[in-house]
């Protein structure tokens, strides 16, 4: 049996050409299946639990998956429901999809699959040697898990095809991987394994894999021997070169990817263009493993911020802006020992500067000579209001600080009053570690409802 | 001496997730594609990263004429310290930096 996978876009909430999308329909899909979420924007999103993208933004591609799958009459997933798949950010994009069923006159069932860790469960599981590093990871203990504000676990095709069998229609999932919601049906279904995966991962980012990647519509055929992509905007096509290139893309090895239950190896797959627009693939394998492993997430606060920025433009100023900068930090360090009690363990104080190697840092090798140099000053600190009390106490030198002592005192450019900006916590992601489960299910929690009205 | 980026199409850099950095050259063709497997060692790509030689994962690929090149991120995604969250400008030291002759 073929299934045929609608991919509409890379990310909800990026958005998605709507013409492509409407033929992706009329090509009669046996499902609709987007991602929500990923790490790339760092890790805020998992820390506070919080989509990324506007409610605004993400409600309006909603609402027009939500009436095309009613029209098709086929299931409309998303994993990693608002950005980090916590199980906040589904019951927010469960919230979205009560309105919108209320506004559309729809009457649905709705499937929600959390993956929320609580600390102890992972706790217990590191205690049952069920937890392994992966590398790089950062050392694991009952108390660094106690610190985490949150803990997701990746669900794979289990989890959704779970979900799947509850014959919800729109299955809102928390934390999965990109290639899980893709590849769960044709599983369920029997076809080829490594077709479902390997299509999975080639879809999930939408049109990327296509010559016209900001299209969005992708359509995966997936089949007992193989798969055949086809991007839906005229502009886009799917070239063997597209398709295969695409397993480079956000992936360490780009011939193994590392799923729960094992893994897909595309070292033998085959591309082969069935004319300008559709690519097929044969010969992907995929290789069960003996332990099913889920990876974990987790996001704890390392600290909070106050940032602070002055512009140099006098060219003296820029000519030797690094020097300044480390004059000054010596200078402030010592007025923050002295008239705050601080020692230099006890905070962070970095000034980035702006036109010089602001990105790249000591690994820059470039130098040329700017018109305008930003300093950007970052201090972390245990809390909210030492950072902020720090960014006060040098915010008349980061203002004025001279070069030489015999000169009038300079005057930089703020751009803000206040000068400095209070961000709040840093979050930082601390486990790249994998659980070992006996059932699937176990970590993950299924609940089914209805919603709306007929 | 000519730079990567005059030699090839393009060079891109990403994460692949928090933990890790992934840099693909694509080059193009046949012939600029012999030049970077050739010239491009992985202690040239751990000394721009100052990485030790022995983490840096590479993947020659003549069949997209792609070299990639993959590391644990120096700096985790999101750490106080990291200056790219998406990793993405690490590609510019890879593509200006100047190949070396050709070995004898």
């Amino acid at each position: 049996m073929t299934t045929r996978v609608l991919v509409p876009t890379g990310a909800l909430g990026i958005s998605f050409s709507g013409e492509a999308f409407a033929r992706g329909i009329a090509a009669k899909p046996d499902i609709i299946c987007v991602d929500g979420g990923s790490t790339d924007s760092g890790p805020f999103y998992l820390g506070t639990g919080t989509s990324k993208y506007s409610r605004a933004g993400t409600k309006d591609e909603w609402r027009q998956l939500m009436i095309a799958r009613a029209e098709a009459g086929v299931p409309l997933v998303i994993g990693t429901c608002g950005t980090c798949g916590s199980d906040e950010s589904v019951d927010w994009m469960y919230t979205i999809t009560q309105e919108l069923a209320a506004e559309l006159g729809q009457k649905l069932k709705v499937a929600t699959l959390y993956s929320s860790q609580p600390a102890d469960r992972v706790q217990t599981a590191l205690g049952e040697s069920r937890i392994a590093p992966l590398t790089p990871a950062p050392d694991m203990s009952p108390e660094l898990l106690e610190q985490c504000e949150n803990i997701v676990a990746l669900a794979g095709a289990e989890q959704i095809a779970a979900a799947l069998e509850t014959g919800a229609d729109i299955v809102l999932a928390g934390r999965a991987t990109d290639t899980a919601i893709v590849s769960a049906l044709p599983l369920m279904r029997g076809d080829h394994a490594g077709a479902a995966w390997h299509g999975a991962k080639i879809a999930e980012c939408g049109a990327l894999c296509s010559t016209d990647p900001t299209t969005g519509v992708i359509l995966l055929d997936i089949d007992k021997e193989g798969f055949t992509v086809e991007a839906m905007a005229d502009s886009a096509h799917c070239t063997p070169h597209s398709v295969s290139a695409h397993m480079l893309y956000e992936n360490s090895d780009p011939f193994v990817l590392y799923e729960p239950g094992g893994h897909l190896d595309v070292t033998e797959s085959r591309y082969e263009a069935l004319d300008e627009r559709r690519t097929r693939v044969t010969g992907s394998e995929w290789v069960p493993s003996n332990r099913y492993t889920v990876k974990l997430e987790g996001a704890k606060i390392g600290g909070y911020q106050t940032t602070i920025m002055a512009i140099l433009r006098d060219e003296r100023y820029v000519a030797q802006a690094r020097e300044w900068a480390d004059k000054l930090h010596g200078f402030v360090s010592g007025q923050i020992e002295k008239r705050m009690g601080l020692s230099a363990m006890e905070y962070d104080l970095e000034f980035r500067l702006i036109g010089i190697d602001a990105a790249l840092g000591s690994l820059e090798s470039k130098h040329s000579a700017p018109a305008e140099v930003g300093v950007l000053g970052i201090i972390t600190a245990e809390d909210a209001e030492t950072a902020s009390e720090i960014g006060k106490l040098i915010n008349p030198y980061v203002l004025h600080y001279p070069l030489t002592r015999d000169e009038e005192l300079p005057t930089f450019a703020f751009p803000h009053s206040p000068a400095q900006s209070e961000r709040g916590a840093l979050y930082e992601f601390c486990l790249n570690h994998v659980m070992v489960l006996d059932d699937p299910m176990e970590a993950f929690r299924l609940t089914v409802t209805e919603v709306g009205h007929a | 001496m000519p730079k990567v980026a005059d030699t090839v199409f393009k060079v891109r850099s990403k994460n692949a997730g928090p933990f890790w950095v992934t840099i693909d050259v694509f080059c193009g063709d046949a012939a600029a594609y012999a030049t970077i497997a050739e010239r491009l060692s992985n202690e040239d790509v751990a000394r721009l990263f100052r990485q030790p030689v022995d983490v840096i994962k590479r993947f020659d690929i003549p069949d997209l004429n792609v070299v990639k090149f993959s590391l644990p991120r120096p700096v985790v995604q999101g750490d106080r310290f990291d200056r790219d969250m998406h990793g993405a400008q690490w590609a510019v030291l890879l593509a200006e930096h100047e190949l070396a002759r050709n070995t004898p």
